[in-house]
């Protein structure tokens, strides 16, 4: 592990001129961005081999936030390992929270009462919503636009007060329980959203005002960061960064679950495969969230929010396999059951994880000023990534 | 392809392939010695295509380890798990990292978590875990850590 910055001479490669530090001269740098560096947004560190300005490698080193979930929850019982999951992927927590329930779901073979599915709904496009703001703000500020970033936070900060109100908690909601959800909605809830969404409307456009026509963003964004369609698949990568490379791979489209297979709504795809493409996945998306919520919010069915389950549950033996969509990509859940009341192994497929191995190809040959755009539109969230 | 056209298929291109009854989705139990070749096979072949290795992971169960690879193809949307035993004392398979691009990763994953030898990968080095762990293996069932208690 590197120390700190400095300079490796490789003879091989120095140039009769000597070390001149312009491009295609003869000195190498190593330098550190991270693990404490506001564009990493928590503790990433990145290894860059760079030579005068040009990147040669990006070597991610990860593990700083490791807190090896996967083994703690193999001695937690099926009600207990959901909570832990809400500390992967902060931002998505519901959504996690709902990957885990429905891979249990799947294995109790539960049927979830019609109310609890579309609050879950409505509740992961909130997140959504949340996650892709605070995004939004926090790359305009990695580019060097501070304003956006409390445009962001103005309205996420309604959305956490729309959650608080019903779960008790703005980041880690732990909402969602294998058989529906914990509790039911707040009397004020539905007059909340719809206020948040008529608010929410106008400020889109103030987003797109703000930044996405901005000249200076769009020079640093437009042709930066190039993955195309076969090495976003190959990679792994899903989300928005797939598909601002053309690669189809919403699972709210292709393996619907709850009532996304009964509402109205695109998967956005976007033909630039650079970081701009990415970028305006996820603006566009915002609003298909809300469509989303819009056709849901006045048609939420009377009944139980929670199926009847037993107070210790027991998957059968076997292996089972749940996928959502969180803000990031494709989030999968896979537990091996032995029977017992808690998992044998449990294994979840981060998106952030499978994105982040993409960047060395995404940014390799590129300049060093383009790798915090770059990584900015891959919308890392570090624990989502060490687990 | 449905669940039986992709039997039939499989069969042809490895007919020591064991089918596991049971699952969500095709499941094949194959030797590691044979992954390489049919790696290749699934990815490559024009009626399979199986583009997008989803999910990798390793299974302790004690007496031997398991690797699990979860695929689709992004063209026909079939789905397959490929299941390799591997000797608990000496694990070892080959890399798939030059196929699917995304295992490059997830095997550093594997290989740290699990102490499974990935032959011919690019760069088998530690990713998440600290410099200087090597030879511990957190994820296996035996790994004990009193002072960090991963178990609660």
């Amino acid at each position: 592990m590197y120390r700190q910055t400095e300079i490796i001479k490789d003879s091989s490669e120095v140039s009769p001129g000597g070390g001149d530090l312009e491009e295609g001269g003869g000195a190498e740098f190593v330098i550190n961005v991270g693990p404490q560096h506001p564009a990493t947004h928590g503790v990433l560190h990145l290894v860059i081999t760079l030579n005068g300005e040009t990147i040669k490698k990006v070597e991610p080193h990860l593990g700083f936030i490791h807190r090896s979930i996967e083994k703690m929850c193999e001695s937690l019982t099926y009600r207990q390992f959901i909570y832990v999951t809400s500390r992967m992927d902060y931002l998505s927590s519901h959504i996690n929270n709902h990957g885990c329930a429905l891979c249990v779901e799947k294995g109790l073979q539960v049927e979830i009462p019609p109310r609890a599915q579309v609050i879950r709904v409505i509740m992961d496009e909130l997140t959504r919503i949340a996650s892709h703001e605070l995004w939004w703000g926090a790359m305009a500020m990695d580019l060097g636009a501070f304003t956006p970033f409390f445009h962001a936070f103005r309205e996420r900060e309604t959305i956490n007060d729309i959650m608080e109100e019903t779960c008790g908690a703005r980041l880690t909601m732990n909402y969602m329980v294998p058989g529906g959800v914990m509790a039911d909605i707040h009397p004020n809830f539905q007059k909340r959203v719809k206020d948040f969404i008529i608010l929410f409307k106008s400020k889109v456009d103030e987003y797109d005002e703000l930044v996405t026509g901005n000249v200076i963003f769009r020079n640093r964004m437009k042709g930066v960061g190039f993955l195309s369609k076969e090495d976003a698949i190959s990679y792994g990568c899903t989300g928005p960064t797939a598909r601002g490379s053309t690669a189809s791979c919403d699972i709210r489209k292709l393996y619907p679950y709850e009532v996304y297979d009964k509402v109205e709504f695109e998967e956005i795809l976007e033909t630039g495969c650079d970081s701009f493409a990415r970028y305006m996945v996820r603006i566009r998306e915002l609003r298909q969230s809300i469509k989303i919520i819009e056709q849901l919010i006045d048609n939420i069915p009377e009944g139980d929010f929670q199926a009847k389950t037993k107070a210790v549950l027991k998957l059968p033996k076997g292996e089972f396999y749940s996928r959502v969509e969180t803000a990031r990509g494709e989030f999968g859940v896979y537990i091996v059951s032995e029977g017992g009341a808690t998992p044998y192994r449990i294994r979840f497929r981060s998106p952030g994880f499978s994105n982040l191995s993409a960047l060395d190809h995404m940014i390799r040959g590129g300049k060093i000023g383009d790798l915090i755009a770059a990584m900015g539109t891959l919308d890392l969230v570090i624990p989502d990534i060490d687990r | 392809m449905t669940t039986e056209e992709l039997k039939i298929k499989i069969t042809e291109l490895l007919p020591s392939a064991a089918f596991e009854e049971g699952g969500e989705w095709l499941t094949v139990n194959i030797g590691s010695a044979d992954w390489l070749s049919f790696a290749k096979q699934l990815r490559n072949e024009g009626s399979l295509f199986f583009d997008y290795l989803f999910c990798l992971t390793c299974i302790d169960w004690k007496t031997h380890l398991t690797m699990v690879y979860h695929l689709t193809s992004t063209l026909y949307r079939h789905n397959i798990v490929i299941k390799a035993k591997l000797n608990r004392d000496k694990p070892e398979i080959e890399t798939v990292s030059n196929i699917w691009k995304t295992a490059e990763f997830h095997e550093r994953e594997s290989y740290e978590m699990f102490g499974v030898n990935f032959l011919n990968h690019p760069d088998l080095r530690l990713l998440i875990l600290p410099d200087g762990w090597e030879g511990k293996n957190p994820m296996r069932k035996d790994f004990e850590d009193p002072v960090n208690m991963i178990k609660l």
